[in-house]
């Protein structure tokens, strides 16, 4: 069959391909362009191939070192705020009321940390935690246990991570408990009747309807958490030492700290590609699940 | 195997119920013989799903008991009681296989091995299932996905009773008959006391043996589907069962006569003294109201409108007023729309406020 064709469509598009031009691949281009040249300032570029890359990617180097340094940084903490998030949001979704006025008293408590900017969020805790005027490093402190996340690594992981589970584990509770309520309570009642026991209706009705849910949740936490810049940066900086610089902390030191625009260009683009390829994996394993679960 | 004994059993979903308005089953008592096919039958909201699911264990009666055999279960979690429901929608745990469906409840109880394999296959047998037994439970239609429902309930070997609540409903009409009629052969096979509730007089004139028919929260009558057919105990089973329903008329009663509009309707019994705060009416089924010519006794009325049903013809009569409807014999031919009813006085029942009046005996 012969299809009519219309090159007029192609003005249709033309919006859009002008709109993403000007937002993302005019600025990503300038992006590449810096990454392969090297400037002093006075607007003089020199052409420096894949040397950035090369050094970036190499452990060895200055530069190499502090990126893999930052990188593993990144990763842990993703881990970390999956391990805990996850599971933490699956439980709290489990434990809301499914009828009442509670409802809704419940969804708006928890929705409250989402409605909050990062900035703030950074803000509250900086204050909450300080051990002279904090209500929570000083309470911690007088309970014999020393806290301080402006000199000791671990205490400031530890603030940092609490941190995120507080603003964002409302998220995947939330997503899992729109996956809870498509549940009729009918399924309830023949689990009770067929005499299941609160891990099989977990494992066999609740768990398969949070399923897809929860694969969202999972990869929007990994994507924001790889990317968390704003919490860490307003509460420590990046320290003590360099205990919590992440990423993209890292980058913004490089290129606005140091003006190392080249550099700061270089490891841009590989930050990119590493969130793309990560998303890519998990978009082809959610598809792939999901054709072999039907 | 057991006898279920309902025992001034009421609900009400408020905590200090006031009157009977509060109440969303009113205190009644009856008893579920065992083997028994009984159908629950009413109008949305009537009560039904409530005591089904105080028979279950799901809800917990606020006063009055339930007795298994005797023993009082009414304080009794669902597990702890052998009783099995299916639900208005078929529920089916996606992830697993029909046969691990079927095998679930028994899983739940600690069966395991060759037993349990036997056990699965029988009941999927009986079902037609057990070409499925390896198919995922999400992509089956809705009758295979009931047949499954109802499959976790017989698989149990110490089921006592089934209960239905509305299983039928996301079926295809084509399917409904197929599926009841596997329902009154496992009845038969099994020995079985099965509860089923409906809001369709057809699926439960057609599976029961009794019926329980239910308004408002309260037991109107409790009966083969004949007696509710010929002589319901209150105008509501009248109303509900029957297509169309009884014609209610209101009347003055006294002897072995009514009067309706200044006409006279006779009576098989005979009722002296009737209470005169009560509502008094007569009832008649359309199928004992027969529509004669004019001048051949009964009751003069004014016709309307006559409706084909195809195999019988029904009459839309006015009495005095009052509108009625009326079998048309084959052979009748009406010249106007003058005609007179005749009335089977046997079956012509006197209520007072609703509730059917026993008469005295000729």
């Amino acid at each position: 069959m012969d299809k009519p064709v219309n090159q007029g469509a192609w003005l249709l598009v033309l919006p859009v391909l002008l709109i993403v031009a000007f937002s993302a691949i005019l600025p990503l281009m300038t992006v590449v362009n810096y990454s392969v040249q090297d400037t002093f300032g006075n607007n003089q570029f020199f052409w420096n191939g894949i040397g950035w890359y090369q050094e970036l990617l190499d452990p060895s180097t200055d530069l190499g070192g502090r990126f893999f340094d930052a990188l593993w940084r990144n990763l842990l903490f993703s881990l970390l705020i999956l391990l805990i998030e996850v599971p933490l949001g699956v439980a709290v979704a489990l434990s809301m009321p499914r009828h009442g006025w509670r409802v809704a008293a419940t969804l708006v408590v928890l929705a409250l940390p989402l409605l909050i900017p990062w900035n703030v969020v950074g803000t509250i805790w900086q204050i909450f935690a300080r051990e002279d005027i904090g209500l929570l490093g000083w309470a911690v402190n007088r309970l014999g246990i020393p806290y301080n996340y402006t000199a000791d690594p671990l205490s400031a992981w530890v603030t940092i991570v609490t941190m995120d589970v507080w603003h964002w584990t409302s998220l995947v509770a939330l997503l899992c408990y729109a996956g809870l309520r498509s549940i009729p309570d009918a399924f309830y009642q023949a689990a009770r009747i067929d005499g299941a026991s609160r891990w099989a209706v977990f494992r066999n009705i609740q768990l398969p309807k949070m399923h897809r849910v929860l694969l969202i949740a999972v990869l929007l936490r990994f994507m924001d958490s790889f990317m968390i810049y704003t919490e860490p940066f307003v509460v420590t900086g990046g320290g003590p030492g360099n205990s919590t610089t992440f990423v993209s902390i890292d980058l913004v030191k490089l290129a606005l700290g140091q003006f190392d625009l080249g550099k700061a260009a270089a490891l841009s683009i590989v930050y990119n590609l590493i969130i793309l390829a990560v998303c890519w994996v998990f978009y082809t394993v959610m598809t792939r699940m999901d054709a072999q679960r039907n | 195997m057991a006898r279920i004994d309902l025992q001034s059993l009421g609900h009400s979903y408020l905590s200090n119920p006031k009157g009977d308005d509060d109440y969303a089953l009113k205190p009644m008592t009856h008893v579920w013989e065992q083997g028994g096919a009984y159908a629950l039958l009413g109008p949305s909201g009537c009560g039904k799903t409530t005591l089904l699911n105080i028979i279950s264990g799901l809800l917990t009666p606020s006063e009055g008991r339930v007795l298994f055999d005797g023993k009082d279960v009414t304080g009794l979690p669902t597990e702890a009681r052998n009783i099995a429901q299916v639900f208005q929608f078929p529920v089916v745990y996606d992830t697993m296989t029909v046969y691990e469906n079927l095998a679930f409840p028994l899983r739940n109880r600690g069966l395991r091995g060759a037993p349990l394999d036997a056990r699965v296959r029988e009941i999927a047998g009986l079902l037609d299932l057990t070409a499925d037994l390896n198919r995922r439970g999400r992509n089956l239609t809705a009758d295979a996905k009931q047949k499954i429902s109802l499959g976790r309930g017989l698989v149990r070997p110490d089921v006592a009773a089934i209960l239905f609540d509305e299983p039928l409903t996301v079926i295809d009409p084509h399917l409904k008959w197929e599926l009841r009629s596997k329902l009154k052969a496992l009845h038969r096979a099994l020995d079985l006391t099965m509860i089923y509730v409906t809001h369709d007089q057809t699926e439960a004139l057609t599976f029961a043996d009794k019926v329980v028919v239910m308004h408002d929260g309260r037991v109107v009558q409790v009966g083969r589907p004949q007696e509710l057919f010929e002589r319901p105990a209150h105008v509501f089973v009248g109303h509900f069962i029957g297509s169309p329903g009884m014609n209610v008329l209101p009347a003055e009663v006294s002897g072995r006569a009514a009067r309706v509009g200044g006409h006279v309707i006779a009576l098989r019994r005979g009722y002296p003294a009737l209470n005169g705060g009560a509502k008094i009416e007569i009832g008649v089924r359309p199928e004992f109201a027969t529509l004669a010519p004019a001048g051949a006794g009964g009751v003069p009325v004014r016709v309307r409108r006559l409706d084909d049903l195809g195999r019988t013809r029904i009459a839309r009569v006015e009495l005095s007023g009052l509108p009625m409807a009326a079998t048309v014999p084959e052979d009748l031919t009406l010249a106007g729309d003058e005609a007179s009813l005749l009335l089977d006085p046997a079956m012509v029942h006197v209520y007072a406020d609703g509730t059917l009046v026993e008469g005295e005996a000729a």
